[in-house]
């Protein structure tokens, strides 16, 4: 079985617990994915398969290599293609669907990949969450990072120093999230909090490798 | 097709009765006593407001227990909230009826509202559900 599927980001919402208390959640469309490529260690060298995202409609703008891709396959063409690993002995095929409800159950834990929103070039207060100073009373020092080290030695900025920069839009995971609802005909998978990145955005679910993958209360 | 939607529906009671600020209502609430003890408990009051949509909706209610003004906000679509009665249509003449709060005794009294064609009819003669209003519209929408 495959450790994982492709999804979208949908939004977020609350559910009410039976004793009425209220659970964050987020919406992800989870799947359905279809096998487009099966790798072998035999001739790739290890043992996987390339998923592709099953949306509404297939994928206009397909590039002419990958337009073969998908016809080799016999498979309509998908916007995201992601690798998955799978072990020697699995039965996967090309043109295999995987739905949600076959992969995880509720209760179950979850990693969630995505890319986080981009937040442009952000200061040292946003971005390392430096405390800044006050705002009034005299005061002349706002949001600048400060000292940034010593003086004679040692005579450079340390390696690793926080500072302003590019912040956001790189892959972060949201790792142990409690899957709250599985829906497989709508294929809609419910997790309890937030997942990175912007609603519509395409994110891994992952199953956890860590110990906490246990059905939890 | 829209899943967020779907999935909010699903949360949603549809059994709710059509009332909104002015109005007197009953609310049960189900309260949890011990591990499987269960007690449902009333409080009647005047809705002096109803906020938000989807399953987000919640309303407050407003009444005078032994001289002092309680309120409790509760959240529209929440388990907890067995069922809400009708018990009075008032006739206000907005959304949020804060102004209560700083009235007290006849100064805070609601004129009834009379519909034509609507029949209310009085909480005893109603048996547990809201009689039918015009159309079973969402408070607040």
């Amino acid at each position: 079985m495959v450790e994982g599927l492709i999804g979208k980001k949908i939004g977020m919402t609350q559910l009410f617990r039976e004793d009425g208390s209220v659970v964050p959640a987020t919406v992800i469309q989870a799947g359905p994915c279809v096998v487009v490529q099966r790798k072998t260690l035999k001739n790739d060298g290890y043992n996987a398969v390339q998923l592709g995202f099953v949306e509404g409609k297939p994928a206009r703008k397909v590039t002419k290599p990958r337009e073969g891709h998908f016809k080799k396959a016999g498979v309509l063409p998908t916007r995201i293609l992601r690798e998955f690993k799978v072990e020697e002995g699995d039965d996967l095929k090309v043109g295999d669907q995987l739905l949600v409800d076959a992969l995880f159950k509720e209760r179950e834990r979850v990693n969630v990949v995505g890319t986080s929103k981009g937040r442009g070039f952000a200061g040292v207060v946003k971005r390392h969450h430096f405390r800044g100073g006050a705002a009034t009373h005299g005061s002349m020092f706002h949001r600048a990072p400060g000292s940034i080290g010593a003086s004679s030695f040692p005579s450079r900025v340390w390696p690793g120093q926080r500072m302003a920069g590019r912040m956001g839009n790189e892959r972060v995971t949201a790792r142990n999230l409690q899957v709250v609802r599985v829906n497989g005909e709508q294929n809609v998978l419910v997790v309890r909090g937030s997942v990175p990145g912007a609603n519509g955005s395409y994110l891994l679910i992952l199953k956890p490798k860590t110990r906490n993958s246990k059905p939890e209360t | 097709m829209n899943l967020m939607d779907a999935v909010e529906r699903a949360q949603m009671k549809s059994d709710l009765p059509d009332f909104g600020p002015g109005d007197t209502v009953r609310v049960h609430v189900r309260i949890q006593e011990a591990e499987d003890k269960f007690r449902v408990q009333v409080f009647e009051g005047v809705v002096i407001a109803v906020k938000g949509g989807g399953t987000r909706a919640s309303f407050t209610v407003r009444k005078i227990s032994f001289g002092y003004g309680v309120e409790r906000i509760f959240p529209l679509h929440s388990p907890v909230v067995e069922q809400v009665e009708v018990v009075r249509r008032g006739k206000v003449r907005r959304a949020k009826l804060y102004y209560l709060r700083s009235r007290r005794g006849k100064a805070a009294r609601l004129k009834e509202l009379r519909r034509v064609g609507v029949e209310i009819l009085p909480p005893e003669e109603a048996p547990g559900k809201q009689a039918p209003s015009e159309a079973p519209s969402e408070p607040g929408k």
